[in-house]
């Protein structure tokens, strides 16, 4: 479609916007820029990168079969419009991540978390799902641990598949985290989430037996009574006897997730998990697109300064400096590699023709970077004050909007205590202090951008709790999705390794696999929520070094089968961002087990907590000698995941390394690809 | 609705195309009795969420 011309001009337009967006740092400058670098990089990177990847690295062939082509069924295997298709891998990939990672990222200024997004998702992101893409379409549609299996051996395999495992529980658990932060003594949002259920199981029901497969009619009913929870909502939280019976505390709320988390993945999938899956894409979709539309028509001013002074470190939101944390906080978005597992899923088999790979692979891709700009640009719209407010633990800021007030002012972002408690207001909340875990602070942004469209001030707390809503709607939903996935895992690895396991029956196993998979991330949770820094400062860390080491898995994957393509003189595109990524999770990882400040460090904060314990003192947030055994096991338990994602990721390293060797040595292409 | 909305509906949440399905069948295996569209239905939606399924992300 058109010339190169359109596509280099857009490129240069991007560059010159990233120029302003870097180089001014006089006033506020407007968040149009931004989107505008953003865009006209990924439309130039997308017509010339992913179309020299296609064509020169992977040698795409338009006339070469597919899977769908080769083997169609109408139900796995079926060749779909592109168009389509793309809609299909962008909803699967685009979840939580590239909305809270690029707000908790804000700490350092929006300059630091845009260049990587952007850089990111061009050389490394995007590439990483193209090429996965590329590869699981030319052997059927093969997952990623299959593949790793046959092109690099049997043991870099079974590691593999544990370590997605363990990435697994992590993300349920930081996910659930981040709901159990939105809605923790929030009656309105709470009412809302909770009406979402019994709204799923009439979809269900509805979809079961009395209009089956009309996905978008029962959507469309669910939507209604979605909103209408919304509305009725405020009347709920105001009143003095249901208030109350909506508003919960996080440790409250962390047990309601862990039982229906667990009920969620042993119901039939039509009752509640399917419609609850419908209504939160569709929710998802069109407010990604009614925000893009937002921010185009408000055009609001950057307010958080392009650096802020926690670059070096010592932040109130996370701890640690840019280098490595930024790379580990800002991983959806710019690059994940949980997508290697959706590249390595179902769109292989859907996908009509090979010409199509790069609009689907890096397209979506981009597409989901675009999203993380636009959750940076939320974050950075708000006032500075009110983003440290939101985002400070109360250990930090006290839980005052006085104390708060004094101390986030005294961090050099003025904020008044009538401020705090007018937004507080404003939104319909009882408190806007310490609201950590990005969900409630991107709330607050889409308040203000979609109230300026439609309905003003007085609208404002509808949109806060509409954006709560389609937040925790689907991450809930990726609960229980995964949960039940990650049950499926367990019973697989149980039957393997238990002799007898495979013999008792269904039901018994289901128990034993969703109380295993739901303890594992109920306990990251549990800790999460009572660790008095806000949970967040803990796990996201560790969730963002194993999705980062994922991807870097997935990319040694692709430069192993670049090498056994004999191709080795293009493997530079999957090797660089390697490269990286190996850096910065090993550093990050390297400074989460030894570094000597106990609040970058596991093994530094477990030693400080076990030297007080030994002198018999208790340490704040601890409050008895129990809590203090408690604060250091679970050091010492993220100190092992944390050791464990980088054996795991140094162990692939080693068997992409002694792959391409071999495949160097050889003459002729060793790949296994399906020959057409 | 017409047929390309319908189909990225069904996409978004990874329902493929009943109609798609029958004209398969029909041309490639007119021996076979398709699926009505309920157990094509039940039948996609025990695979997107049953075991191997879980096709969601971060």
């Amino acid at each position: 479609m058109f010339g190169p011309l359109p596509w280099m001009a857009a490129g240069l337009l991007g560059l010159g916007a990233l120029a302003r967006v870097a180089l001014d740092h006089g006033e506020p400058i407007n968040a149009l820029w931004l989107v505008v670098a953003s865009l006209g990089c990924f439309l130039a990177s997308y017509r010339f990168y992913a179309r020299f990847i296609g064509a020169r690295v992977m040698g795409l062939d338009g006339a070469r079969p597919t899977p769908a082509m080769r083997r169609p069924d109408g139900l796995d295997y079926v060749a779909t419009d592109r168009n389509v298709l793309f809609g299909h891998h962008f909803a699967a990939i685009a979840g939580a991540g590239p909305l809270v990672g690029p707000v908790l990222a804000a700490q350092m200024g929006y300059l630091p978390g845009s260049l990587w997004i952007i850089f990111g998702v061009v050389l490394a992101g995007a590439v990483q799902d193209f090429l996965v893409l590329c590869i699981s379409m030319r052997r059927d549609g093969k997952s990623l641990g299959e593949i790793i299996r046959v092109e690099m051996g049997e043991v870099a395999g079974g590691i593999a598949l544990l370590g997605t495992f363990m990435i697994m529980v992590i993300i349920l658990a930081v996910l659930a985290l981040i709901v159990v932060k939105a809605l923790a003594e929030s009656p309105w949002g709470m009412f809302t989430v909770a009406a979402t259920v019994p709204l799923a199981l009439a979809m269900g029901v509805y979809s079961r037996w009395i209009r089956p497969g009309r996905v978008g009619e029962v959507s469309l009913l669910g939507l209604v009574g979605l909103l209408a929870a919304l509305v009725f909502g405020q009347d709920v939280a105001q009143s003095a006897f249901w208030g109350p019976l909506f508003t919960y505390t996080p440790i409250q709320i962390c047990w309601i997730l862990i039982v229906y988390g667990a009920v969620a993945s042993l119901l039939p999938v039509w009752l509640l998990l399917a419609p609850r899956d419908y209504l939160s894409t569709f929710l998802k979709i069109g407010t990604i697109i009614a925000l893009a539309i937002g921010i185009l028509i408000m055009a609001p001013a950057l307010k958080m300064p392009a650096l802020t002074q926690f670059v070096n470190g010592g932040g109130p939101v996370w701890s640690g400096g840019l280098f490595p944390f930024l790379f580990i906080t800002i991983a959806c978005g710019a690059v994940s590699g949980f997508h290697a597992l959706i590249a390595s899923g179902t769109t292989p088999k859907l996908i009509a023709s090979e010409a199509d790979a790069p609009f689907i692979g890096y397209g979506a891709m981009l597409a989901e970077a675009f999203v993380a700009i636009m959750a940076l640009v939320g974050a950075s719209i708000i006032e500075p004050g009110i983003y440290f407010t939101m985002n400070s633990p109360a250990a930090l800021i006290g839980t005052t909007p006085e104390s708060a007030s004094a101390a986030v002012s005294a961090m050099g972002f003025a904020i008044t205590p009538e401020a705090i408690v007018q937004l507080t207001k404003d939104i319909g909340e009882h408190t806007i202090l310490s609201r950590t875990g990005g969900a409630p602070t991107l709330a607050v942004a889409m308040a203000q951008i979609f109230s300026h469209v439609v309905g003003g001030a007085a609208m404002k707390a509808f949109w806060y709790h509409f954006a709560i809503l389609f937040e925790a709607l689907f991450i809930l939903t990726a609960v229980d999705a995964g949960t039940r996935a990650g049950r499926f895992m367990v019973q697989d690895l149980l039957a393997r390794a238990v002799p007898g396991f495979a013999r008792i029956g269904g039901m018994a196993q289901g128990l034993i696999g969703t109380a295993i998979c739901v303890a594992a991330w109920g306990f990251f949770l549990h800790q999460g929520v009572t660790d008095p820094l806000g949970g967040v400062n803990t796990l996201w860390p560790v969730f963002g070094i194993s999705n980062q080491m994922l991807a870097a898995t997935a990319l040694m994957l692709a430069t192993a089968v670049l090498f056994r393509m004999k191709r080795q003189r293009y493997a530079w595109v999957s090797v660089l961002p390697t490269v990286w990524l190996l850096i910065c999770t090993l550093s990050a990882g390297w400074l989460k087990l030894f570094s000597d400040d106990p609040k970058v460090g596991f093994l530094s904060h477990a030693a400080k907590f076990s030297q007080a314990a030994a002198q018999g003192k208790v340490l704040a947030p601890a409050k008895s000698m129990a809590q203090m055994e408690r604060i250091i096991f679970n050091d010492r338990v993220d100190a092992v995941l944390c050791g464990f994602f980088m054996v795991v990721v140094l162990a692939v390293l080693v068997a992409a390394v002694r792959t391409c060797l071999v495949a160097l040595r050889s003459d002729a292409p060793s790949v296994r690809e399906v020959m057409a | 609705m017409s047929g390309f909305l319908r189909r990225l509906i069904g996409a978004l949440v990874g329902m493929p195309d009943y109609d798609a399905y029958l004209a398969h069948i029909r041309a490639h295996h007119p021996d076979r009795a398709p699926m009505t569209r309920q157990e094509f239905f039940r039948n996609r939606q025990e695979a997107r969420y049953g075991k191997g399924g879980g096709g969601k992300c971060c």
